[in-house]
């Protein structure tokens, strides 16, 4: 333990701890701006100086380690004439035109300049000698230079959390600045449109591309029917926007608030995700007939699962070789989609032309995947719009809906029922846990062998998790898989997801099912979900999506009696040529850079 | 524009893989061919195994790892404060004259480009320029003109 | 005020028999090599004047198998040119200074970080390099030297900036601690001196510290070389000994109608004519990595700091808030004063920012922009404004 001095208070704390975070727990509060939770230290913003006795200089307390004896001042004149120069300086280089800006009272320069800089300003606005670029190319997000303050949090995401690196620091001086590959548009790079790095920004330099007045005219719009589905990991997390606390569950004052919208049809994705189980469990279960027993040389395994479009575009660049080694199977959201415009639009005698189908996910590469031109297979666009969570809860204000007070209302159906299987999708590992328990009984005609189907080995935080899964008592027609071991590997992150790819590439993992999710955590730590995040953030909202399922009367998607009722009414069987045409994709080679 | 062909695996054979060898194989690149293609970084990217926005943001950092077009000659004219006062403006209004270019420009026939850059060590015998590796000092109006004739075979 | 006067040395650039050097060190201890460069007094020449032997002794203290000497042959201080002639000169002292460093440290490996611009000077250098390291082989180094070049930036002449640029990575100073010493290159322990700094701690060795402290003063020891440059008739390369003040310097080099004199380049310190005969070349007063330029009374002090503080804008890493804006501003703050668009009181809140920038910037390159910006406004504001 190391004993200091921080504004004449005491703190002891262990070696390696930064001045920062000891100050921490002295309550004492130091302004950040580069500095961010999931990500490396930077010192390179330089709000957070403190005053170190005997330092030549005052010192980065984000950078600097404590010592002992070591004597602080965070909130000395020569450290407040220090934060007030360098948050004016920021302002200096940035083009705050707040009112218009999609960040308004939740930009972290803003928040420092409403404490620091108030008044006239000291220096010179220098946002007109910068030809500053606003990149719109994504379909997912923005980039805007002109509201950059170069802390290099995305840089650091990007490299760090996703092991993408679509962007990094350019140039030097006064020229430097955050770029993709020479400066090409964002939508022509490596980029996933994860959105992690949206997530991380302390500005508004990057930002979701909002859809909302498209999702207000369509409402408004009586020619139109409108339904909404929301993603498992939404209802986990939207409560933070609208002033709860990380953690709290608000389904049913989600789907209350949808319909005050003005929806016409309030729609669960969870219950394409308990389809998605069944074709994509389907597709694993003949797989490995074919491949093992039948040795067809021409399906591939491991296979990956293909819900993340984040993952998918990232495999599409860095390793196209393994492109059949994805699972056909189309996302949760676009399986929604193609349904919505051709079975719902049928059971609700709509014309498809007129359902406008909308996604609430926690997500920015949804938009992405919404756009791809295979995504049309009902005849039209099978998604119009995504919005994110973070956009829902401004939809949620602008109707001066008071959440709080809402009454709690279930889903609508068709399409509305789901089971904990679909919810777990929401996590990390939850795809895999949700697969499990309905492949086990498929090949075995029992249950999953843990407590509650609650299947431990394949839960929680860390990067690459590893199970296997021994297959016992099988059916006659799965006997080939009489006393295999199922071996099954789960990543969230992409960092992690290419230690995966990486190591099935070099033919030095042996697995059989593979979960990627894109961010970390999954799609609960998805890059449209409330700014901003945390590893303790994310640990609740997973708690809260377990919570879920646990609370849920189906926990098999198999038993979910809707999916069962579309088979026997339009999709006929699971993998069907019908299920192939409307539920399943294919994947594309992209560049390397 | 030149083709990247084997340039860039010859050089990591050379060089290496890690990321301490990046620097030497762009070097060794713009040595050849004074700038850095777009499929240059690519390539050296794929070979070094690092994201080609990471290649472009560490060459962007180096003023003399071009990652735009430049002539088979670089010209660059310390701008510093000895050079500046000992008449850089004069030579480079030479230059400018004589090639038919300005700052920043390249000639038509990409023989030459003409940039300004930072203190280049030759203080004492200003005004001083390099072109390529070459350092030419105490030049004059009426020098340079030759110093360059001699670049134009 | 007390000072030695104006007095030409030559140890840098003296023809000494370098092999008979390196067999000295070769029998000396590690301990006793440190022991006499300590003794010395030697601090560091490339302008910041760490002491050089405080520097061998805490890498030495390391014990990682693995450290580095890294010569910083980055000179890329406006006004410097002193390294360049040191290399074209006597490479074979600079190797020599390496490799008794890396026998005092227990390192067995050096690099020497040359900047871009003196490209032009490799295949001679390689030429010595091959027969140094075979001289050192025969009496029993087992030591090896590497080039690495830079590509056109100041910034890297910074130690941790230079290691990130060796690393292959932009040249963007790391966050200190940790110290080189415990994590330098590759983030082994790594001593990292200047070229001038190697050839003067082999002349330590080869001369005994005693006759090194007879050369300048009690904070500034010994000798050093000076590039000297602009308004004087005789511009170049000087080895002086330390302790002599601006007017001595400026009676020697001056062209008779000097008013300033930059001490240390754009990031060193503007010596007025009024304070010459009180102002100390050296630690005690301005120090100096050794530039040394001189203006007469022909040249604007508004151009001479634009041009200093456009230096600094464009080759400022741009990573850290106080040093890429801050400069920015300066030179537009100073321009918008220059043309009357802004009031000259403008220029307090300059100063002020360059106290900032001082104090809060991560690295020396932004904490020294103050330095020529304070030194030329205060002492030549008028002309600045007007």
């Amino acid at each position: 333990m190391v004993t200091l001095k921080i504004n004449e208070h005491e703190a002891k704390v262990a070696e390696g701890t930064t001045v920062l975070a000891a100050a921490k727990t002295l309550g004492i509060n130091i302004p950040t701006l580069c500095n961010h939770p999931d990500l490396c230290v930077a010192g390179n913003c330089r709000v957070c100086v403190v005053e170190q006795k005997g330092a030549r200089t005052l010192v980065a307390s984000c950078a600097t380690p404590v010592s002992e004896g070591m004597e602080i001042q965070t909130n000395s004149l020569k450290v407040r004439n220090a934060r007030k120069h360098i948050v004016e300086l920021l302002l200096s280089e940035h083009r705050a035109d707040c009112t218009k800006c999609y960040k308004n009272q939740n930009c972290e320069l803003q928040t420092l300049a409403n404490e620091y800089s108030f008044g006239e300003h000291i220096f010179l606005d220098l946002t007109e000698d910068h030809n500053y670029a606003i990149d719109r190319s994504s379909p997912a997000f923005i980039k805007d230079d002109s509201k950059c303050i170069r802390c290099q949090r995305c840089v650091r995401t990007c490299a760090q959390l996703q092991h993408v690196s679509a962007i990094a620091v350019s140039h030097k001086g006064s020229e430097m600045k955050i770029s993709s590959f020479h400066d090409r548009p964002m939508s022509h790079v490596v980029c996933t449109n994860c959105g992690q790095c949206v997530n991380r920004c302390p500005t508004g330099a990057l930002t979701e591309k909002t859809y909302i007045d498209q999702v207000w005219d369509a409402i408004y719009d009586t020619d139109k029917h409108v339904v909404v589905q929301t993603a498992p990991a939404v209802r986990v997390a939207l409560g933070e926007d609208l002033g709860y606390d990380p953690g709290e569950r608000v389904t049913g004052k989600l789907v209350t608030a949808l319909r005050q919208l003005g929806f016409n049809s309030v729609l669960d994705t969870d219950f394409t995700a308990d389809l998605t189980i069944i074709e994509e469990g389907t597709e694993l279960l003949t797989r490995l007939k074919k491949v093992l027993v039948e040795g067809d040389k021409t399906l591939a395994l491991p296979m990956f699962t293909s819900c993340s479009p984040g993952w998918i575009k990232f495999i599409e660049h860095k390793y196209p070789h393994m492109l059949p080694n994805l699972s056909t199977c189309k996302s949760p959201q676009q399986m929604f989609g193609a349904l919505a415009k051709t079975y719902y639009a049928d059971k609700r005698k709509l014309d498809p032309a007129n359902v406008v189908s909308v996604s609430i996910m926690p997500c920015t590469a949804k938009k992405y995947e919404a756009d791809r031109p295979e995504m049309r297979s009902s005849g039209y666009k099978d998604i119009d719009y995504v919005l994110t969570t973070r956009e829902l809860a401004v939809m949620i204000k602008q109707a001066g809906i008071d959440f709080r007070t809402l009454e709690e209302s279930h889903y609508d159906s068709v399409m509305g029922v789901s089971t904990g299987a679909g919810v777990i999708f929401g996590a990390t590992g939850g795809v895999m846990e949700a697969a499990l328990r309905t492949a086990y009984e498929i090949v075995t005609g029992r249950p999953v062998p843990f407590k509650n189907l609650n299947i431990m080995p394949v839960r929680g935080m860390e990067g690459v998790r590893e199970a296997t899964i021994k297959i016992e008592g099988t059916r006659e027609e799965w006997n080939f898989l009489e006393g295999a071991e199922l071996k099954v590997a789960i990543a969230h992150g992409l960092v992690n997801a290419n230690k995966i790819a990486k190591a099935v590439s070099q033919g030095k993992a042996q697995y059989h099912f593979i979960e990627i999710m894109a961010c970390p955590g999954g799609c609960l730590g998805g890059g449209g979900q409330p700014i901003p995040t945390s590893a303790e953030i994310r640990q609740k909202r997973m708690e809260a999506i377990y919570a879920e399922d646990m609370h849920m009367d189906l926990r098999k998607s198999h038993d979910n009696p809707e999916v069962t009722a579309i088979y026997q009414e339009f999709l006929e069987e699971p993998n069907s040529h019908k299920a192939h045409e409307l539920l399943h994709t294919h994947y594309t080679e992209r560049e390397s850079y | 524009m030149y083709q990247t062909g084997n340039l860039v695996k010859d050089l990591a054979e050379k060089h290496g893989r890690r990321r301490e060898s990046l620097m030497p194989i762009l070097q060794d690149i713009v040595k050849k061919h004074n700038y850095l293609t777009d499929d240059v970084m690519v390539a050296v990217a794929t070979e070094l195994d690092i994201s080609a926005a990471e290649v472009y943001g560490t060459a962007s950092f180096y003023t003399f790892l071009d990652t735009e077009e430049r002539g088979k000659n670089v010209i660059r004219v310390c701008k510093t404060i000895t050079c500046s006062m000992k008449g850089k403006n004069d030579i480079i209004a030479t230059i400018e004259d004589m090639l038919k270019i300005r700052v920043g420009e390249t000639t038509p026939d990409k023989m030459f480009t003409l940039l300004e850059t930072n203190c280049i060590g030759w203080c004492h015998k200003a005004p001083a320029i390099l072109i390529n590796d070459m350092p030419y000092t105490d030049l004059t109006p009426e020098t340079v003109i030759d110093v360059i004739k001699g670049y134009m075979r | 005020m007390k000072n030695k006067g104006l007095t030409k040395v030559d140890l840098i650039f003296e023809t000494v028999d370098v092999r008979k050097v390196m067999k000295k060190a070769f029998e000396m201890t590690s301990d006793e090599i440190i022991q006499q460069v300590l003794e010395s007094g030697l601090k560091g020449r490339g302008g910041a004047g760490f002491p050089t032997g405080l520097k061998w002794k805490y890498t030495a203290a390391e014990k990682d198998p693995d450290k580095y000497i890294v010569c910083n042959a980055d000179e890329g201080e406006p006004g410097t040119f002193k390294d360049r002639e040191i290399l074209d000169k006597v490479a074979p002292k600079v190797y020599a200074g390496m490799a008794i460093a890396g026998k005092a440290m227990g390192a067995r490996k050096g690099f020497i970080y040359l900047r871009g611009e003196y490209r032009f000077l490799l295949p001679q250098l390689f030429v010595e390099l091959h027969k140094f390291h075979k001289m050192i082989a025969e009496i029993g180094y087992d030591f090896n030297i590497e080039y690495r070049m830079g590509s056109g930036a100041y910034i890297c002449g910074e130690e941790s900036a230079l290691f990130e640029s060796i690393e292959g990575r932009r040249g963007e100073p790391r966050n200190k601690p940790p110290y080189p010493t415990t994590s330098g290159l590759f983030s082994k322990p790594t001593s990292i001196n200047n070229v001038e700094t190697l050839v003067t701690a082999m002349m330590i060795i080869e001369k005994g510290p005693l006759e090194y402290v007879k050369l300048g003063t009690k904070d500034s020891r010994g000798s050093k070389v000076f590039s000297i440059s602009g308004d004087t008739p005789v511009p170049g390369i000087f080895e002086l000994e330390l302790g002599m003040t601006v007017q001595q310097f400026v009676n020697e080099f001056g062209d008779g109608d000097t008013k300033a004199v930059q001490v240390g380049g754009a990031s060193g310190f503007c010596v007025p004519r009024k304070k010459f005969a009180d102002t100390i070349i050296g630690f005690e007063g301005v120090p100096t990595g050794g530039s040394m330029k001189l203006f007469n009374s022909s040249r604007s002090m508004y151009n001479v700091l634009h041009n200093y503080i456009d230096f600094f804008a464009e080759e400022s890493c741009g990573q850290c808030t106080p040093c890429r804006v801050g400069c920015q501003q300066l030179l537009k703050g100073i321009e918008k004063v220059k043309k009357g668009e802004a009031k000259s009181t403008y220029l307090n809140e300059l100063v002020k920012l360059a106290d900032t920038m001082k104090v809060a910037s991560k690295c020396g390159l932004g904490q020294s922009v103050g330095n020529a910006f304070k030194s030329i406004v205060e002492n030549f504001r008028e002309e600045v404004i007007y």
